[in-house]
């Protein structure tokens, strides 16, 4: 009853998060940038977009132009999330593949990192007056979903350890569309719960700065508009 | 509403103001007539049914505009833009802070728009649109210039620009409009410029200009008007015509031309870089305004279109002309089109064309402005960044005491002036001030440390804002200057007797 639950969930939360991403993202692509408008400097090639859009991604390059405090939180905790999404690649594929083994020591420590950069972002929520200016209850909810989930997460790992073969026997059975035994740690549930409950939401709240940013005009167009002409399908029926 | 008499004396490096709530509440600039705004194509005043239409245009713009979609949508609230509006820097209203002018309008677009803010409005910052809501909207989004100041530091680039154009462009599709844009550009479709300066005032005021070059340089130097079959149409905010510092900026072109050996002309029929149509962002009203510079282009016959030193207008030149009114396949495909007056004369002094005597501006200590729309939305020459190098190319090959100010306040992040984007109009007077607060707290830094007496700039509305507001910051109102006025000042037109010709007067493009 147990597992069928918790499978219905996970069935239903993927399905929601890739639909709800897809047409999203369908959406984004889909309606045009009628003007040229990235922020200058900008790069004058496909190459150099990439690249910029690269250091963006990766480094976080304009915000640690903004704010040392918000880009130190925001890096550690996207990069913290990276390594321990990578580590728990483990519970989906039936050999650890080598590069998801690797990153098995440094994804324990990047729970912790990942912890601290959210509440320090959380932090800044209550004691910057400018940031507790800007923020709604969702914008609070959403570092407690996520710190609930990496506190669950550091829990199974350091205090109370689930019988972890019968979670990745769970997961595994979910990729073949088998029910297997989840085992009914509390601990356990309230972590699958809430990575559940985040999936739901991504589509539809400001997680989706993740694939939004990738679309943004001011850091996605190449800076060529005197070189080549831009017009949009609907300006040009403007055009007659 | 504060009486305006409490201008921030800004320290530098620049201080965050604490939150002051409802500090700029109710500033309402005069609302467009009727008249108006029907030259415009919006309704004359607020329509009985603005509500749905409002929303309308919104679901329209979603449509249209990936940027309104993307940013409305990506925004996760970290506050990095917070402190990068001057205006919130010289107001301390919490509304002028980026993310909280987005808000006005996100809060909207999400009750009607996402499923969140449909079903939980208190959970996220979503409300109903009401007339309280409309008229916070014409107030907050009057007091964005529209700089993209915060675009350079949000990690995902979301620039506040393009949500304050969609709110005007919503907020005139209901019959809400602002009178300075609006009047204005209403004068540029009936008349050709800004200023409503008929083809005859012009030709008179450009023949003036002529005979005062010559009493001051003996040289007869032209300012063409109408010239069918020259080779260059220069295009220059109108303000070139009348103002000062302005016009000796245009007289500083006129003199390059003439020294280069180029023909060309002025055009009575567009008269005006300016563009307004952006300010309240309506793609139509931009391109009808910018088809009367290919409609003068052709009947002209010009092969190369230049401009005049004008921020904004060089934005939509630049990165915007060909798309609204291209493709220019008529012209010369060998030059830039368009080109910046700024990059034509930094071509002729690489080319050794141009003489100056740079002692004739030694009584300045200069530092220059980068302009916003220059510096965050359009290019100069072929490389990223022309747009900050070439101008200070030019300053320096006729100017011999440059500074630059604080690196946090030009280049890219450069603070813009404060009275750009559709504000510049006397009944924002209070605003316009304050926001000029955080770049004068970066001049009085380089006056103090380096002596700097003035600041060039390469815009119209710059250079009309800082003369207006300088004043009040312990400046001669002549303290701003046109790039071209130094070129102007320096340059050595052959044939010129130029009284103290033993030293000072460099040897003709011995160099290049």
């Amino acid at each position: 009853m147990l597992s069928a639950s918790f499978a219905i969930l996970f069935y239903a939360a993927t399905a929601i998060l890739v639909v709800g991403v897809a047409m999203k993202v369908v959406r984004y692509a889909r309606v045009p940038a009628p003007l040229k408008i990235p922020t200058t400097p900008a790069p004058v090639t496909r190459a150099g977009v990439i690249l910029r859009m690269f250091r963006e991604v990766v480094f976080f390059e304009s915000l640690y132009r903004s704010n040392k405090w918000i880009w130190l939180f925001g890096w550690t905790f996207h990069m913290g999330l990276w390594l321990v999404l990578i580590r728990h690649i483990r519970y989906f594929t039936y050999d650890v593949w080598w590069w998801v083994a690797l990153a098995q020591p440094w994804g324990t420590y990047a729970g912790f990192a990942m912890l601290a950069g959210l509440l320090g972002l959380w932090a800044r929520r209550f004691l910057v007056e400018r940031i507790r200016y800007i923020s709604n209850p969702s914008d609070h909810l959403m570092l407690a979903l996520l710190v609930a989930i990496a506190g669950s997460g550091l829990m199974m790992r350091f205090v109370a350890r689930p019988d972890i073969m019968s979670v990745k026997a769970f997961m595994l059975g979910l990729l073949r569309f088998r029910i297997e035994d989840l085992p009914a740690q509390p601990i356990l549930l309230v972590h699958l719960g809430l990575v559940a409950v985040l999936m739901i939401v991504f589509p539809i709240s400001k997680l989706l700065h993740a694939p939004g940013v990738f679309f943004s005009p001011s850091r996605n167009q190449i800076d060529n508009p005197r070189e080549r002409r831009h017009l949009a399908p609907w300006a040009a029926r403007l055009e007659g | 509403m504060a009486d305006g008499d409490d201008l921030p004396r800004m320290d530098f490096p620049l201080d965050i103001p604490c939150l002051k709530a409802g500090a700029m509440e109710g500033l309402h600039p005069f609302l467009a007539a009727p008249e108006h705004q029907a030259k415009l194509g919006f309704p004359g005043e607020l329509l009985p049914d603005w509500k749905e239409r409002a929303l309308e245009k919104m679901a329209e713009l979603a449509e249209r505009n990936r940027a309104f979609q993307v940013y409305l949508d990506a925004c996760v609230k970290c506050g990095a833009c917070t402190d990068k509006c001057h205006y919130f820097l010289g107001t301390g209203d919490p509304k002028n802070m980026p993310v909280a002018r987005q808000d006005l309008l996100r809060s909207v677009y999400r009750r009607y728009f996402t499923f969140a803010g449909k079903y939980f409005p208190k959970l996220v910052g979503a409300r109903d649109l009401t007339e309280d809501v409309l008229h916070e909207w014409y107030s907050y989004y009057h007091q964005c210039s529209e700089c993209r100041r915060c675009s350079v530091f949000c990690p995902y680039g979301i620039d506040t620009a393009e949500i304050t154009m969609a709110a005007r462009e919503i907020m005139d599709s209901v019959g809400m409009g602002q009178k300075y844009s609006n009047e204005i550009i209403g004068k540029v479709k009936d008349i050709g410029n800004n200023l409503g300066l008929n083809p005859k005032a012009l030709r008179a005021t450009l023949e003036d200009l002529e005979e005062d070059l010559e009493d001051e340089t003996g040289i007869s130097v032209r300012l063409p008007l109408d010239e069918k079959g020259a080779d260059i149409m220069l295009i220059t905010p109108s303000a070139d015509f009348f103002a000062e510092p302005h016009i000796d900026g245009l007289l500083g072109y006129a003199k390059v031309f003439h020294e280069a050996g180029v023909s060309w002309t002025l055009s009575s029929y567009a008269s005006e870089a300016a563009n307004f149509g952006l300010f309240i962002g309506s793609y139509e009203n931009m391109r009808e305004i910018a088809l009367r510079i290919r409609k003068a282009a052709q009947d002209l016959g010009v092969k190369r279109i230049v401009f005049g030193e004008c921020g904004h207008a060089w934005r939509v030149a630049y990165s915007f002309l060909n798309t609204l009114a291209g493709p220019f396949d008529f012209l010369d495909q060998k030059y830039p089109i368009p080109q910046h007056i700024l990059e034509f004369t930094w071509g002729e002094i690489q080319k050794g064309t141009l003489r100056f005597d740079k002692s004739k501006n030694d009584h300045i200590r200069l530092t220059f402005h980068d302009s916003c729309n220059v510096a965050r939305a359009s290019r100069m020459g072929d490389e990223p960044g022309g747009q900050f190098e070439i101008p200070r190319n030019v300053i320096r090959a006729v100017c011999n005491n440059y500074f630059d100010m604080d690196r946090d306040t030009t280049h890219e992040s450069t603070l813009c002036c404060g009275g750009g984007g559709g504000l510049l109009t006397d009944d924002l007077m209070e605003l316009r001030k304050k926001g000029a607060s955080p770049r004068m707290a970066a001049l009085q830094q380089v006056s103090e440390d380096h002596g700097v007496t003035h600041m060039a700039a390469i815009c119209a509305i710059c250079k009309t804002q800082f003369s207006k507001v300088m004043p009040a910051f312990g400046y001669e109102m002549d303290s701003v200057l046109s790039v071209h006025q130094l070129v102007s000042s320096a340059i050595v037109l052959t044939g010129q007797e130029t009284g103290d010709d033993e030293e000072g007067a460099d040897p003709r493009g011995e160099t290049a």
